[in-house]
């Protein structure tokens, strides 16, 4: 069994940088786009996220054995669908303003590809402490990437950060970045500069390789 | 007359000004994921289109007819995508049915209309925004057909981009989303029409 496992702080990091889900993978667009408006409702929907994905990871991991192949997809949107009530209600109680401004994307976290993908692809094939795991590096991920754009966009578009205004008064915000095609811009660029450092990561790997090889 | 006039300014705002994709961001996994080909992309939000407009109507029935009576409103999320998982079935069977061709070109995108979140989205807006059947009706099918504009708009575009060069970084989704973003600037011009 142990062969098996790989280690979990490889598990870990997996999602946080090799498949970042948002910036790797792809995954999640919607959640990315329309929470990154600040970045505290940014990092309000990553916590709430990475809540859903470690819950759903490591019941579904409990659940493997017995939920039965065919109907495992619907299976896995129950147990999703459960934590995310769960998530929804503690938040509508005692964060009502963060609350109103996710609006319908939190009961909208049960279509988050993210969520059913790492399901599907690692929580029914792995133990319970791995996949618990695997929901914490992905969720840490996703947090992570969808708040550094919320950061951009809030600091571009409102000329504060977190709230705390860092331009001074004199800064004109430029509102474009808050609306609608601030997003898809500001997530554009965040994809094309992972792209580019992947490529070159990838490239120096090559270099080395061909220096040892030669 | 007032009454028809504030349908049709209803249907006009639900594909213009309060377009799916480029003011609310619901169902941005296909739109860019399947919007390689227009004619992929036409299939895809047809199917979209048809599941979007019976999911409003079976989910607003359930929700008055069944969740509201009994205290469960708060089920609406789960009894939903129960819903739509059992429409997406349908839908795909059917096409697999009539034709073949579309039904592989769509690929893996088909059964995720169920996760589409354009497709949950909308039946979870009717409710939030108190409309009745009808106006339900309408926001499912003329949202959705804006969605299908959209996708459709998008397919053009990115097929012209094929022989074109684009710097390497640019290439896939990152070059997708920019041209989605000037788009989006596009469809702001009509921001405010219907309200």
């Amino acid at each position: 069994m142990a062969k098996n496992q790989k280690s979990l702080s490889s598990v870990f990091m997996n999602g946080i940088i090799t498949e970042n889900p948002t910036l790797r993978l792809v995954l999640g667009t919607c959640p990315t786009l329309a929470t990154t408006t600040s970045a505290i409702n940014a990092l309000g929907m990553g916590a709430a996220a990475t809540f859903v994905l470690i819950g759903s990871n490591t019941v579904i991991s409990l659940l493997r054995n017995i939920i039965p192949d065919k109907v495992r997809i619907p299976a896995f949107i129950a147990v999703i669908c459960t934590f995310v009530t769960i998530v929804q209600m503690v938040m509508q109680a005692f964060l009502p303003s963060l609350y109103e401004s996710l609006g319908m994307f939190i009961p909208l976290i049960v279509v988050n590809c993210i969520i059913l993908a790492r399901a599907e692809a690692f929580a029914s094939k792995n133990g319970v402490l791995a996949s618990a795991v695997d929901g914490l590096g992905m969720g840490l991920g996703f947090t992570l990437a969808i708040t550094v754009m919320g950061i951009i966009r809030e600091l571009i578009g409102n000329g504060t950060v977190f709230g705390i205004n860092l331009l001074g008064a004199g800064y004109e915000p430029m509102l474009l970045m808050v609306l609608a095609p601030g997003g898809f811009l500001v997530f554009g660029g965040v994809l094309a500069v992972a792209n580019l450092i992947t490529a070159r990561a990838e490239k120096k790997k090559k270099d080395e390789k061909g220096v040892i090889h030669a | 007359m007032n009454e028809i006039a504030k349908i049709l300014l209803f249907m006009v705002s639900c594909v213009l000004s309060n377009n799916y994709i480029f003011s609310r961001f619901l169902g941005c996994c296909p739109f860019l994921g399947v919007s390689s080909k227009v004619e992929t992309a036409a299939g895809m939000g047809v199917a979209v289109t048809f599941v979007m407009a019976i999911a409003s109507l079976f989910t607003k029935l359930l929700y008055d007819l069944v969740l509201v009576p009994l205290n469960l409103g708060y089920l609406n999320t789960i009894s939903f995508i129960i819903v739509i998982a059992g429409l997406v079935q349908l839908v795909e069977m059917f096409i697999k049915k009539a034709s073949p061709s579309l039904y592989k070109a769509l690929g893996i995108y088909l059964p995720l209309i169920t996760t589409n979140c354009a497709v949950l989205g909308v039946t979870i807006l009717n409710i939030s925004s108190g409309y009745n059947l009808f106006y339900s009706i309408l926001n499912g099918t003329f949202g959705a057909l804006g969605f299908l504009l959209a996708i459709v708009l998008m397919a053009g575009v990115r097929e012209r981009l094929e022989t074109s060069k684009v710097p390497e970084c640019l290439k896939g989704f990152s070059g997708s989303l920019i041209i989605a973003g000037l788009m989006a600037i596009a469809f702001m011009g009509f921001s405010g029409l219907g309200n």
